[in-house]
């Protein structure tokens, strides 16, 4: 029997039932208070913290058998982050695997919102290093939740003040704070604040932090407000470029360098999004 | 003339031993009172608990607020407390460390009280940032410049700044000149007082200097062993010290 693919080596999506039961919880109690971090237990994982055991657990816990699973990481789907992680799940819950977004029922990712809109039903994971956005202002855990329940978020902005005092805008261009419904200041892991106004959408959103025990969430159509100041209101920016690949106007860009004389070219970094857009026909300043 | 603040019977044990024991004093608007006392005597506690850092064990701190009149802080809720110490209250520590954030700009630092009440106008909080550096006499080329690059007593002229940034109406201040050399001192006791009476603020200021009290305070409590053993106009008790422990304590300043 090969190693791996037999059910009876591990229990279904490597967690046993009891700890995704406990995730579980956690994940329906962030629900109900969107962007709230909710501590929960966080297991030793078969990889290094910072590789994303956050989102592996909470992927663990809402698999199903009949699940599709996406892995990006920085929008590929072909780098050593998202290819062992998509082998993890294929191996210990031997669910379907994809790299089209539309197909995908769970996505789990690292830094990036797919290109493709999301719709209801599907559900987006991310991996989150630090998910307290205070912790640069305060480094007491006991003092950042005192400040959380009692919406202390006035020194937030000092942070973007901070930004625009040093460079004359808003610098800050990833883990970009946001505020939920009105309510919790919320890190949106590092994903480029470009991505930050996709973050209303009809897809759930769960938040894994291992190393950090936290889980937090975002229900569909949940309102989220990227901060800023009067005078300087939120930009979510981007490079001034089209895809060099397949010409698209409004992705999100990753700068490639090409050689050691200054060569440089764009490229959509939702890789799957990129290559269904030149087998459309799309094509770029370099095809 | 109504009080701004009416202080009974505030009393603080840590175990066994007194931190201040049986506290009563008002406070009128624009007064200044000074607390002083040898070191172990309860100044700090005193002042930690009516600052809402410190539970005391006993008493009642009436402050009239501007919404709703005298109102006992002790009782209040926290984020009622909490407000109030971002907006009618200001706390000055000893050390400038312990009340600014080191590694956010002089500006930012002077900028987070107002962020904290709801400013959200970068121009606007960049304004009065500049222009309370200007009063505590930082260069306003200073302002993007980190804490930790400042002298002591420019740390402590902008934990001032920070402070006063929000129009507070009673300030706590806690050895407010130690650790720094008499003419730095001197400087900053002639700027307090000029921003003490520009501002009609009420300050507490809890020191072991009695040249600090001297020229700043209106009245004067001293304490030893957690009690209070005479309170008076400061001209008063400094020149005529009634209680055995005042005349010690008067008799024992260096004359140069």
């Amino acid at each position: 029997m090969e190693w791996g693919n037999s059910m009876t080596e591990y229990n279904f999506a490597y967690l046993d039932e009891q700890t995704k039961r406990m995730i579980r919880r956690a994940i329906l109690k962030g629900l109900a208070i969107p962007g709230y971090q909710v501590p929960f237990a966080s297991r030793e994982m078969p990889m290094p913290y910072g590789w994303g055991t956050g989102g592996v657990q909470v992927s663990a816990a809402v698999l199903t058998p009949e699940d599709t699973l996406k892995v990006i990481d920085q929008g590929a789907d072909d780098t050593t982050n998202a290819v062992s992680i998509r082998k993890f799940f294929e191996r210990t819950a031997g669910v379907a695997t994809t790299t089209a977004t539309a197909e995908a029922s769970v996505i789990q990712t690292r830094h990036r919102i797919p290109e493709e809109p999301l719709v209801e039903d599907q559900i987006l994971v991310y991996q989150v290093p630090i998910p307290e956005p205070l912790r640069f202002l305060e480094p007491r855990e006991t003092e950042t939740r005192k400040m959380h329940s009692l919406e202390e978020y006035g020194p937030m902005h000092v942070k973007l003040y901070e930004d625009i005092s040093r460079h004359g805008h808003i610098a800050t261009a990833y883990a970009y704070p946001v505020q939920v419904e009105g309510r919790y200041m919320m890190d949106p892991s590092p994903i480029p604040k470009f991505d930050n106004p996709k973050m209303e959408m009809p897809a759930i959103q769960l938040f894994g932090a291992g190393r950090e025990q936290r889980i937090y969430a975002l229900p569909p159509y949940t309102k989220v407000v990227s901060l800023d100041f009067e005078d300087h209101p939120f930009d979510p920016s981007k490079a001034p470029h089209p895809c060099r690949l397949c010409g698209a106007e409004g992705a999100y860009l990753d700068e490639v360098i090409t050689d050691d004389e200054g060569g440089r070219m764009f490229v959509c970094s939702d890789t799957d999004f990129c290559e269904r857009r030149r087998a459309a026909g799309h094509e770029g300043a370099q095809a | 003339m109504t009080l701004l603040m009416s202080v009974r019977d505030i009393t603080k044990y840590y175990g066994r031993y007194i931190g201040c024991a049986e506290v009563s004093f008002d406070l009128y608007p624009g007064e200044v009172m000074g607390v002083v006392g040898e070191s172990g005597s309860g100044k700090s506690t005193l002042l930690n608990c009516l600052a809402g850092h410190l539970p005391p064990d006993r008493g009642e701190v009436l402050f009239d607020s501007r919404v709703d009149g005298p109102k006992d802080t002790l009782k209040m809720s926290e984020p009622e407390r909490r407000m109030l110490g971002r907006t009618d209250w200001a706390f000055v520590h000893q050390n400038a460390r312990d009340g600014l954030r080191m590694n956010v700009s002089a500006g930012g630092n002077v900028g987070e009280r107002l962020m904290a009440v709801g400013a959200r106008n970068y121009g606007d909080i960049r304004r009065q940032a500049t222009q309370w550096l200007g009063r505590v006499e930082i260069s306003e080329t200073r302002i993007d410049d980190r804490p930790t690059t400042f002298s002591g007593g420019m740390q402590q002229r902008l934990q001032i700044a920070r402070n006063l940034v929000t129009g507070p109406r009673l300030v706590f201040m806690d050895e407010p000149t130690g650790g720094l050399d008499v003419s730095v001192q001197a400087r900053l006791l002639d700027l307090l007082r000029g921003l003490v009476r520009d501002m009609g603020l009420s300050a507490i200021i809890v020191t072991h200097d009695l040249a600090v009290v001297r020229l700043l305070a209106d009245r004067l409590m001293v304490m030893k062993d957690g009690h209070v053993v005479e309170a008076g106009l400061t001209d008063q008790v400094l020149d005529d010290p009634q209680h055995a422990y005042t005349q010690l304590l008067v008799s024992s300043v260096l004359q140069v």
